[in-house]
Parts: structure tokens; sequence; C-alpha cells
């Protein structure tokens, strides 16, 4: 049985840690709105890529000559895996179950795996696990650039023209809504060309376009932005995945202090009364002792 | 029927602009002006000054690559970065242009990584492009400016 100092210790520790994780929560629920918010503006973007691409790269599939090497399937000696992640915790089971799903990805390969790492966690967890870890990126921040995302892009692209890496894939978590984020794996290069799957899509493209210079041209300085644009859509993803883990862990932190610290108060009260009624006790049977004299 | 034109970059949607007369934009094999009733055309951009003129009056863009498509009267650009003349503040690009400066010099000293070399100069040709286009900034009536 605690004293009642111990209780009351124990109250204002748990209403202070209360108070951080609220402000934790608060913090994050703003940056995930800005978070949210730059992921829907870069869908314009990439919506109008990914048409333009595909109705380009249906034209190329027309002679095998012309395809581009980010296009080409070549057989597969060694992978690569872009691993983003947050580079802060306190944000839930969002860092256990990428790491996971990545690290079950790669012991599921049979070619060896070099690791690029986007985030502290996910490369402390490649470094732990004895990886080869090809490179990282870290203190991206919580609203990542272009700029930033750039350098991740051409260090990829370098790797697989030069040859040291035949297939590159990316895990990163994806955005379902603020309570949902599922950790995604998905292959960047070769370059799987997007499906014009929509009709309205295969209606705007038409093949009767002008190129200029030529599509080969088009197509050759088209692929590299499409892997830059997906790298950093999936940053940018990302961010707004660990801003709401964040706010939602920290909420439920916040909520289960001060469940406790109603807990708490109630044992403090019930003691705080029966050492009252004890001591009562003990005055009226002084009383009554000395009268009976 | 006048152009409607929208400018759009990974990070945003810079501008959509109706009722465009003339449309200049900085294509890779040269200067191309771009008039209602274009055919369909799909071309790569360079870094460069991205004109849209109706009537007397002008608004230029800084853009730094890119590609634009011309589909009926809707031109779309998918530019890397784009600025309207008259967001860009002067003494930021004059400052960004030292700093590029400053950085390539260091590389080029120390020989330095190409990544590093290359990303200077690419800052550098940005804040070049942007003090130009920022220059051309000028009253609406597009009256020119004293001393050309």
């Amino acid at each position: 049985m605690p004293t009642i100092r111990q209780l009351k210790r124990r109250i204002a520790s748990v209403k202070n840690s209360a108070k951080i994780t609220n402000a934790i929560q608060l913090v994050a629920a703003s940056k995930m709105r800005r978070a949210q918010d730059r992921a829907l503006q870069s869908r314009p973007y990439a919506e109008k890529l990914r048409v333009v691409l595909a109705g380009l790269a249906t034209m190329a599939s027309g002679d095998e000559e012309a395809a581009h090497p980010l296009l080409a399937n070549r057989p597969v000696r060694n992978v690569a895996i872009l691993h983003i992640t947050p580079d802060k915790g306190l944000c839930g089971g969002l860092n256990s179950n990428l790491n996971r799903s990545a690290g079950t990805f790669v012991a599921m390969q049979h070619e060896p795996v070099s690791v690029v790492a986007v985030g502290k966690k996910g490369r402390d967890f490649f470094v732990r696990a004895h990886a080869h870890v090809l490179a990282e990126f870290t203190d991206l921040g919580d609203y990542p650039t272009q700029g930033d995302t750039l350098a991740i892009a051409r260090l990829i692209i370098d790797d697989y023209l030069a040859g040291t890496v035949d297939r590159v894939y990316m895990s990163f978590s994806q955005f379902v809504s603020t309570a949902v984020q599922r950790p995604v794996i998905r292959q960047l290069l070769p370059i799987e060309a997007p499906q014009a799957d929509s009709v309205a899509a295969a209606e705007e493209f038409r093949s009767d376009y002008i190129f200029e210079p030529s599509p080969e041209v088009v197509l050759a300085r088209l692929l590299p932005r499409y892997i830059e644009m997906q790298i950093y859509e999936a940053v940018l993803e990302s961010a707004a995945s660990e801003q709401s883990a964040k706010m939602v862990a920290m909420k439920n932190a916040t909520d289960n202090a001060q469940e406790i610290t109603r807990e708490l108060t109630l044992t403090y009260n019930k003691l705080r009364q029966e050492q009252i009624t004890k001591e009562l006790l003990d005055i009226v049977g002084g009383a009554a002792a000395l009268e009976e004299k | 029927m006048p152009l409607t034109v929208e400018i759009v970059t990974a990070e945003r949607v810079v501008r959509t602009e109706r009722g465009v007369d003339v449309l200049i934009a900085p294509g890779s094999e040269g200067q191309l002006a771009i008039l209602p009733r274009h055919a369909a055309l799909m071309t790569t951009l360079d870094a460069g000054e991205l004109i849209f003129r109706r009537g007397a009056e002008e608004a230029p863009f800084a853009i730094t690559g890119g590609f634009m498509e011309v589909l009926r009267d809707r031109v779309t650009i998918l530019a890397d970065a784009a600025e309207a003349a008259e967001e860009i503040d002067i003494a930021r690009a004059e400052a960004a242009r030292a700093r590029a400066e400053e950085r390539l010099r260091r590389a080029r000293e120390q020989g330095g990584r190409d990544v590093d070399t290359a990303r200077a100069q690419a800052a550098l040709q940005r804040s070049i492009m942007r003090l130009k286009v920022g220059a051309r900034r000028r009253p609406r009536t597009g009256a020119p400016r004293p001393g050309g």
C-alpha cells in the first residue's frame, strides 16, 4: 500500500507527463494538417505526369529499340530498397510496422540487398540488422522539399544506370487516413509504366501529338522526373503519416494519463479519509479515557 | 477562344490563367509562342522566361525547365519550379546567387563531390534566372522602364 505522500508525488508526475503528451498532440495536429495539404497539392502534377507517361510508354512500346534504359528489365543480380521512415519516435507502432514490413521483404529476397535509408529510425533498424546500408538521408524535417528528395532520386538513378543495382524497391508509409497508415513496398526501377486505366485519360492522350524535339527525348526527360516525383510523393505521404500517427499515439497517452490520475486521486482521497477517521477515533478515544478518570 | 494556361509544379499549382492571347515559352528547341487553336504539342522546356500576353498586358514567370502540353485551347506546364515575377524577392534572389557562387567556388577548390558542384550550379542558374525575370517586373501598363 503506497503512503499518502507517495501517491501525491505519483499524481503530480503523471499529470506532468499528460501535459507533455498533450502538447505534442497539439503540435502534431497542426503539423499534420500542413503535411496533408502538401501531399494533396502535389497530386495534380503527379496525375498529369502519370497520364503523359502512360501515353508515351504505350507509344514507345511499339518498337523495342527505342525503350529507355530506365524501362529495361535486366537480369536481377543486386537489389536495392529505398526505406523511408521518420527521424523520430513517439508515433505509436508506425516505425516498427515500417521496419517489420521492410525487414521481412529484404529477408525474402534471393539476391543481395543494399539499403538506402531515409530517416533515422529505418537506418538504425538496418544498421542493427547488419544490412548493407548504401546511403542515408536524415533530418529532412517535418516538411521535406523537392530539393531534399532530388538528391535521393539522383543517387538511385545513378546507381541503377551504372549497373550496381538491377532492381529498386521503395518502402514507405502510405497515408490512408488520420487513423490508418499502411506500410507499402513498390517497385521503383525499372519503371513499370503506369496504365492509362481511365478512359478519359486515354482519350486525352492521343497519338497525334507533335513531339518536340522527339518522343524519345521527351520520354528520356520524363522518366527521371517520374522517379523524382514518386520519391517526393512517398516522402510527403510518410511525413503526413508520421504526424497523424504521432497525434493519435499522443492522444491515447494523454487519455491514459488522465485515467491513471483519476484512479490515483480516488485512492489518495480514500487513504486521506481513512487517516482522518483514524485520527478522530484517537482523539475521541483519548477524550473518553480522560473523562473516565 | 483564348488559351487557358495552368502551371503546376510538384509542390503546388502555381497559377491558372484564363483568357490568354499569346503564351511565350522557353522550349528546349528555342523560344516558342503558342496561339489559340495550336496543334496538339508536347515539348520539353528549358530554364527561362514564360510570358502570358493578354492584349497589351504581360505577366512574366521564371521557370526552371519542365514540360509543356498543348491540347486544344488548354496548356499545361509541368514545371520543375515556377515563380511569378511579382513574387520574386530580388534581395533574396541576389543573396541566393551570392551563396551559390560561394558554394561553387568552394566545391571547385576542394575538388568536392560532383553532387555538390552540380547542385551549386543548378542553384546558381536558378537564381540568375529569377533575377532576370524579377528585373522585368514593371507597371502593368507595359511602359518601358527608364534606362531599358
